[in-house]
């Protein structure tokens, strides 16, 4: 028996089963939409629809997110032979009208629904995030009825690893974990080793303020990462994968746990896959919350019951990596890509995107917009598209100041910049980077200094200690950023803060310290009229505090004023 | 073993295939300030003191953990190299509390020395304001952890040189420190051996013998690379045997 038949037949049923039933309430049970309320409306529809005695015409499904995180919780209504309908803000009340107007009548609840034509998500492409909304997270048959698993199947049968590579390869698809390395080098990198211990490893640790791309993919698309490790395995001849979660993500871990239960059982992991002699196993390891793991070599240590610090590359780790054998390290989002990339081939993701960045990528959209949430566009999209069309332009018609990518390693766009495509070299060249997808848009209101000492506070807090430019030179940036934005700051703290940003980034030993300078260069860079409005003279910050030391500095600090006012 | 060619700060040298760069610079005449690093023991990278500029890389490395290249060019005492070695050095005085003329390292003390080598003779930003409290609790041996410059090397001695993994480093960024064993007061700590390696380690005056007091410090630094030099000599005679 071969377990490819047994895949089909599971999908075939699963289909069959799911047509018995005449509409389909989809309920966005993501962790924005829950936290929302979704499981009180999900409960009210469920009572509704038992009331009504609907149970063999309707099927409730707790689905993944369906990235409108801002309008939640969102609930899709699919009937057969029917355009499907959205509704958003549904509240238990507004869950109990669907059902009973909807469900049991036929007739839409318009007040509450949002068109599927909407610009949020009309200019949106799917490629990682096609299940969200769509699956039930919880259950192998649901994804594997939508396509799951068969591109694993079929490069396991019919493909060979150097086959599987060189699909990867045409694609163009490059990490998504900001460094936008090419993932099918990295993929042969890891082929051309040679060890019978290689390992695979997938990186959720995601820990940028505001993003959650890797979560959602981890909570409401397990499969596909499973999927797409062992499709990386399979062409790397890696015999064992870990998924590296963070423990402040614990629905992922507890969905991941019960994904990997679940794809054993149907032996889509484990011993002789498919009936041939490709074995592979994956297992969860949970951080215990540091930034700087999501670094692979710290990544790595942790992994291996070691202090999460980075250690100098090289080596690098695919030649020598966990327990001293070639690994290599992915991101989440890479990995995801890949089921569909083998599924639909390499020409039509290269078909998506510019010529230098292939696909899509997914945002965590944040900060001062109407519209915000998790979106997926094609790369080479431009930053004025997402942020006036599918963010639905700056809340309460404030101006646009600046758009914050990458996070703390990241820079800031500003409005001369927003016509811009999104993509690695082109943010790269702005003095920004792609990074994991974090997208957070400020307004005229924000200061941008602030910004800039919020970033650094991050990074100091999460500087792991082990160099000396990182550990000391995140403390005394963000000291001397403090004191510009309490005005305590000179012309010399300005000069000091910017020698301190070129040592930091020039001598740190990875890449949390090298590039945590980025968002004061960036802001610095753009905005710097607004960092010189902030500083007083010499002294004067001394004014008004006791002691003779404070009112001498002051008088001294005044006399200045006064003396360069006579000579002006 | 095959040489390689290269220069280091315009002296051409032949270095064996291996050798980091701060070996390869004493061929030169050349020494390059460091601070983590100490014969004998594993190489962090850590100081960032050691960093050099290679003719091509973008970026200056650490000499340290940089291997010897075929024909290369590295400048290790350049403007740029020499500004930013003082703001690491400064930064590092103000991450502690240096006193040295309180400090039973003072005359035998690495930090002292780089500060008189680069030249540091004022600290710009500003140390914290109490000390820490230090750990008197080993009959012999005491730690300051306002001393301390996380260089780690006690850390490499206890660990590689004696076997006893009795030191380890605790705490993120700013607050990072060393521990004994699971974080128990140094004397309460099962696995030392109060061997001294660590103390005899350490560049400064964070781990120092009771008893001395200011400019007293005895114990030799060479120690650890004295021992780990002895043992692969040994190892040797045994695999000629």
């Amino acid at each position: 028996m071969s377990g490819g038949v047994d895949l089909f037949d599971l999908a075939q049923k699963e289909r069959e089963e799911q047509a018995t039933y005449r509409r389909t309430v989809l309920c966005c049970g993501s962790t924005a939409c829950l936290s929302g309320g979704a499981q009180a409306t999900q409960d009210a529809i469920r009572d509704a629809v038992a009331e009504k005695g609907l149970e063999q015409d309707v099927r409730l499904v707790a689905t993944g997110c369906m990235g409108l995180c801002s309008r939640g919780p969102l609930v899709k209504v699919r009937t057969r032979g029917e355009d499907d309908v959205l509704y958003a803000d549904v509240d238990a009340d507004a869950g109990r009208r669907i059902a009973e107007q909807h469900l049991t009548a036929g007739q839409p609840v318009e007040d509450k629904a949002l068109s599927l034509e909407h610009p949020f998500f009309a200019r949106q492409v799917r490629v990682v995030l096609e299940n969200m909304g769509e699956i039930d997270p919880n259950r192998i048959e649901d994804y594997i009825a939508h396509g799951g698993y068969r591109a694993l199947r079929d490069a396991v049968n019919t493909m060979t690893p150097a086959g599987v590579i060189d699909v990867v390869q045409r694609s163009g698809l490059r990490g998504r974990g900001g460094g936008g390395y090419p993932a099918g080098s990295k993929w042969k990198l890891l082929n051309e080793a040679k060890s019978d211990q290689k390992t695979i490893i997938a990186n959720g640790d995601e820990g940028d303020p505001g993003a959650y791309m890797d979560r959602t993919v981890m909570e409401d698309d397990p499969h596909r990462v499973l999927e797409g490790m062992a499709i990386a395995a399979y062409a790397t001849g890696a015999v064992k994968g870990y998924i590296y979660v963070r423990a402040e993500y614990p629905v992922a871990v507890r969905r991941l746990e019960q994904a990997i239960r679940q794809a054993k059982r149907h032996k889509l992991l484990g011993k002789n896959l498919f009936d041939t002699d490709f074995s592979f196993d994956v297992e969860i390891r949970i951080g215990a919350g540091a930034f700087v793991c999501g670094e692979e070599t710290a990544l790595m240590a942790s992994i291996m019951g070691q202090r999460g610090t980075p250690v100098l590359r090289p080596p690098y780790p695919t030649e020598r990596g966990l327990w001293g054998q070639p690994s290599m390290i992915n991101n989440v989002e890479t990995l995801a890509n890949v089921p569909t990339i083998m599924r639909r081939g390499a020409d039509w993701f290269a078909s998506i995107g510019t010529d230098s960045s292939r696909g899509t990528k997914v945002f965590a959209l944040a900060g001062k917009l109407d519209n915000t949430g998790l979106i997926e566009v094609p790369m080479g999209i431009t930053l004025r598209e997402i942020i006036e069309e599918i963010g639905g332009g700056v809340a309460g018609g404030k101006a646009f100041k600046a758009a914050q990518t990458g996070g703390p390693s990241g820079g800031c766009i500003p409005l001369k910049h927003i016509d811009t495509p999104m993509d690695y070299d082109s943010l790269l060249a702005l003095g920004s980077i792609m990074g994991s997808g974090g997208l957070i848009v400020m307004d005229e209101d924000v200061a941008m200094p602030e910004v800039a000492r919020f970033f650094m506070r991050f990074c100091m807090d999460e500087s792991c200690g082990k160099c000396l430019p990182c550990r000391a030179g995140t403390y005394e940036m963000h000291e001397l950023l403090d004191a510009l934005v309490t005005g305590r700051g000179t012309a010399a703290t300005l000069a000091r803060l910017e020698t301190l940003c070129e040592v930091v980034r020039t001598n740190s030993l990875c890449g949390l310290g090298q590039t945590a300078p980025n968002p004061v260069l960036s802001t610095l860079h753009y905005f710097r009229p607004e960092y010189e409005a902030l500083l007083v003279p010499d002294g004067a910050h001394l004014a008004g505090l006791p002691g003779a030391h404070a009112a001498a500095a002051a008088d001294r600090a005044s006399a200045s004023a006064n003396t360069s006012e006579r000579s002006a | 073993m095959a040489g390689v060619n290269l220069k280091i700060d315009g002296v051409e040298i032949e270095a064996p295939a291996g050798e980091n760069l701060m070996q390869a610079a004493v061929r030169a005449g050349v020494r390059v300030p460091g601070l983590c690093q100490l014969d004998g023991l594993s190489v962090v990278g850590a100081c960032r003191m050691c960093m050099v500029e290679i003719a091509g890389t973008p970026r200056p490395r650490p000499a340290c953990a940089t291997p010897v290249g075929e024909s290369m060019d590295v400048h290790t005492d350049t403007p740029r190299l020499r500004e930013h070695r003082r703001v690491l050095l400064e930064m590092l005085f103000a991450e502690g509390q240096h006193i040295c003329a309180a400090c039973v390292a003072s005359g035998a003390c690495e930090l002292q020395n780089l500060a008189a080598e680069l030249g540091v003779d004022h600290v710009n930003f500003t140390p914290p304001p109490t000390r820490l409290e230090m750990d008197l609790s080993h009959p012999r041996f005491g730690y300051d952890p306002s001393r301390c410059v996380l260089c780690t090397r006690c850390v490499r001695a206890c660990a590689e040189v004696e076997g006893a993994f009795t030191w380890g480093v605790a705490g993120r960024g700013r607050e990072t420190h060393l521990v004994a064993d699971l974080g128990v007061p140094w004397g309460e700590a099962e696995s030392c051996t109060s061997c001294g390696k660590c103390v005899s380690a350490c560049p400064v005056g964070a781990l120092f013998e009771k008893g001395t007091s200011v400019g007293e410090r005895r114990v030799p630094r060479a120690l650890v690379s004295t021992l780990t030099a002895r043992r692969e000599r040994e190892s040797h005679r045994e695999v000629l045997k």
